[in-house]
């Protein structure tokens, strides 16, 4: 499926090829770093199709990364580093879409979906009842019949 | 010349297509055999026809034949010829091309293997099949013609993108379509079932192995698709929730609902209206996902209405053919009474509750891609749906899902005894807290998430093994019986036990390389050693290894374990001259248990490269898992029971219809 996404990138002669961090961008304390890898997985390469800026080749996904781990080393948390990149950049940087007025429908309809689903299945449970009085025992003749169907069986 | 030719056996097959859609529908409402007996015959020459036409088109890009622009603009007279062929279809007009083959191919198939289906259901299903052709033929020949010639014809041509010239991608998009497209047949299955009002267990019984095909297809064309992406693009991912996955994907779920809903019409009658219109989203499904691909309106919005003629074209196809489904579903739908009646505890409940929760997740991952759409249309604020939203909201539906599918498969029909089931499934249980219990003990990188995702995975496996058991009778009727039982198994039995068995192992393989995957990034030089997940590797330096239409550079990598080489591995920075691009060939090594993933990237300085190294566990078994869950639906597939016992059952039934009617 990619393959029609690098389809597309090609057909509207686009940008680059995917592969991410490079060496020297990793900073020195794996704790940090490890955090600038999970923000860097949920913002958005602006230029590219989709990408996160982990995994674009991209120099603004370059640049992002690098201010990413400047604003980290800073002392910055995760959120003041989404804040900061959000009011320059827009909403759009974000791959995780925030709840909000005009994200609800978004972060709601699946479960919104899954209620309606379960209250349609429920309806028609109830428009479908069954009587739950316990089946009556099988007469003789049935049970000779059943174990003729189980010796043919085997 | 052939191009020409190919252009006319488009425009013949577009008249044909016209009198699949018109004939037999009439035909089928007079009860007239022979104006019914032409769909099949047009059915037949589309196909021919089409074939043709694609034949021209894959002949002018073996010949290199530059004077046509679909070839001058995707081909290059150095390319390999398996990529020279399968350029023919990485672009627009190419990829249309293929869709209405397998299209027409479907139709001439119903045409030649529907012979078991009364006379007036197989026209009007013919004819729904003629009507789609007809849309997608016209859009080709207005807006997407592949033979338009270029005067004076070009030296060479612009070649295709390197990273689609690959043998796997060369076999992804006709296995995808396959599946897409096959969606149609059970659509035109539904759409004629609608206007004869009439939707029964035989009625599940024809479609089914139309429903099964194209889902196998499917299923092995997302692998395939998967797959490529995770060895050709060079950092270990192979899923991305990206919009164009998400557009094979929806139908692909959507599709399994409708496998296990039709079932339910099958063995009980219930459930019809609501199979019908699966079969109806489906495939609409398939065909958004056809605009979301081709019209360019997942760049932007507003890239679609730069260049709107294609777009709003296919957009007009698509509102006609949902709009008028839907429509005659709402219209004929509430007069199909269902039969069956069943427990809140039963089979009938469990693929029920299989269902709400795959339409919940289809229509999750539908709202996804399509919500920052809307809202850019809207006006709104530009914002981005990625994975980490994805991934939060399907997850959840799935888990629960699951958990299901082992009870489900083992609970009666209509009333089920879930005591009695959860007792049978003892043994898959335990199998499920021992391996979640030794993974947490002895696998360093699992915590929670993944102990229950491992635990997840084995519940399914020996949940399937522990319904084979019960099946044959094992340990209760004596060994001999039991085998004599396994041989005599049917198809669809497999089918089941096999499919959640695959299921499974794709579970295990997701778990594993999500939370196991282990990263080193770092420069080296020839004779640079470095470690990563208990493995030494030894870089030994890069040495030129052209291609046929590229340079490239080879980087060789020694993986040692305890002082023990264990594998080789070369990875290539590939340039083509022609295209101007790079790609990257990743070294893999893959066992059962992990896939070595080593990637050589750019020089940093004299002999010095960026290297990438990635540990994946389990990695080969997500697309295992999924091969075994096609070979499922194959084993259902070749059920006899759905060869041999239809013909006779059908035309009892035709002849009972008739008679009603």
């Amino acid at each position: 499926m990619r393959a029609i996404v690098a389809l597309i990138i090609m057909l509207l002669a686009a940008v680059p090829s995917l592969a991410g961090v490079t060496p020297d961008e990793i900073l020195d304390d794996p704790a940090l770093e490890e955090r600038a890898r999970s923000l860097g997985r949920e913002l958005r390469c602006l230029v590219c199709q989709n990408q996160s800026i982990d995994d674009s080749d991209a120099d603004l996904a370059r640049d992002l990364r690098i201010l990413v781990r400047e604003r980290l080393e800073s002392g910055d948390s995760d959120q003041q580093v989404r804040d900061y990149l959000v009011a320059r950049y827009g909403e759009f940087v974000l791959l995780k879409p925030p709840v909000q007025a005009s994200t609800w429908l978004l972060w709601a309809g699946p479960f919104a979906l899954l209620l309606a689903g379960a209250v349609g299945v429920g309806t028609f449970m109830r428009r479908h009842p069954v009587g739950m009085t316990e089946p009556s025992p099988l007469s003789n003749d049935e049970r000779a019949r059943l174990q003729q169907l189980d010796i043919d069986k085997a | 010349m052939i191009a020409e030719l190919g252009h006319l056996a488009l425009v013949l097959a577009f008249v044909l297509a016209l009198v699949q859609a018109s004939l037999p529908m009439i035909g089928a409402s007079r009860r007239d055999p022979f104006l019914m007996s032409t769909g099949s015959t047009a059915a037949i020459g589309q196909f021919v026809f089409i074939s043709l036409a694609f034949a021209a088109l894959i002949h002018g890009y073996v010949v290199s034949d530059f004077s046509i622009e679909n070839v001058f603009l995707n081909s290059h007279s150095t390319k390999p010829l398996l990529y020279k062929i399968s350029g023919a279809w990485g672009n627009h007009e190419g990829s249309l091309v293929l869709w209405v083959l397998i299209l027409a191919l479907f139709g001439a198939a119903v045409a030649v293997f529907g012979r078991n289906l009364p006379a007036p259901f197989k026209a009007r299903t013919l004819a729904v099949q003629g009507i789609i052709g007809l849309g997608f033929l016209a859009f080709m020949l207005l807006t997407s013609n592949p033979f338009i010639r270029l005067d004076p014809a070009p030296l060479d041509g612009r070649g295709l993108n390197p990273i689609l010239q690959d043998p796997g991608l060369a076999m992804h998009p006709p296995m995808l379509y396959l599946g897409y497209v096959g969606f149609s047949t059970t659509f035109s299955f539904a759409m004629a079932a609608l206007i004869e009002g009439r939707v029964d267990a035989t009625w599940a019984r024809w479609a089914r192995p139309w429903t099964l095909a194209a889902w196998i297809s499917l299923t092995f064309g997302i692998a395939l698709g998967s797959w490529w992406a995770y060895y050709e693009l060079g950092w270990g991912g192979w899923w991305f929730w990206d919009p164009v996955e998400n557009a094979s994907f929806m139908p692909w779920l959507a599709g399994t609902a409708l496998l296990h809903s039709a079932i339910v019409v099958e063995k009980r009658e219930t459930l019809k209206s609501w199979t019908i219109l699966l079969a109806i989203l489906t495939f609409s499904l398939s065909l958004l996902g056809t605009f979301l691909v081709r019209s360019g309106v997942l760049t932007s919005v507003h890239a679609f209405a730069t260049d709107p003629e294609r777009g709003v074209f296919i957009l007009a196809l698509l509102v006609v053919a949902i709009g008028g489904s839907l429509a005659l579903y709402s219209w004929r739908a509430p007069s199909m009474q269902g039969g069956g009646l069943f427990a809140p505890i039963s089979r009938e409940s469990a693929l029920l509750l299989n269902n709400l929760l795959l339409a919940t997740a289809t229509a999750t991952v539908l709202l996804g891609t399509l919500y920052p759409l809307f809202l850019d249309a809207l006006a709104g604020p530009k914002i981005s749906v990625g994975p980490p939203f994805f991934n939060a909201t399907f997850v959840p539906l799935m888990v629960p899902l699951l958990v299901a599918v082992p009870i489900g498969s083992m609970l009666a029909w209509k009333r089920g005894d879930l005591r009695g089931v959860v007792a049978r499934l003892s043994a898959a249980g335990l199998a499920a807290v021992l391996v979640a219990v030794l993974c947490s003990l002895y696998i360093d990188w699992t915590g929670t998430a993944a102990a229950l995702g491992f635990a997840l995975a084995a519940w399914l496996v020996a949940g399937s093994l522990n319904d084979l058991a019960f099946r044959i009778g094992l340990f209760r009727i004596g060994f001999a019986r039991s085998l004599e039982r396994l041989a005599g198994l049917p198809g669809s039995a497999w089918g089941v036990i096999v499919a959640h068995a695959g299921l499974g192992i794709l579970v295990a393989g997701i778990t594993a390389s999500s939370a196991g995957q282990s990263e080193r990034i770092l420069t080296m030089k020839a004779g640079d050693e470095t470690d990563i997940a208990g493995y030494t590797v030894r870089f030994e330096g890069v040495t030129n290894a052209d291609g046929p239409n590229y340079e490239a550079r080879r980087g060789t990598f020694v993986a040692s374990l305890d002082g023990e080489v264990v594998a080789r591995l070369h990875s290539e920075k590939r340039f083509f001259p022609v295209e101007g691009r790079p790609t990257t060939e990743a070294g893999i090594d893959t066992t059962l248990w992990r896939d070595l993933y080593f990637v050589l990237g750019d020089e940093a300085g004299p002999g010095l490269f960026t290297v990438r190294l990635y540990h994946n566990p389990l990695v080969i078994w997500i697309w295992g898992g999924t091969v075994i869950m096609g070979l499922g639906g194959f084993c259902s597939l070749v059920d006899r029971r759905f060869r041999i016992g239809v013909p006779r059952m059908a035309q009892s039934h035709a002849v009972a219809a008739g008679a009603r009617a």
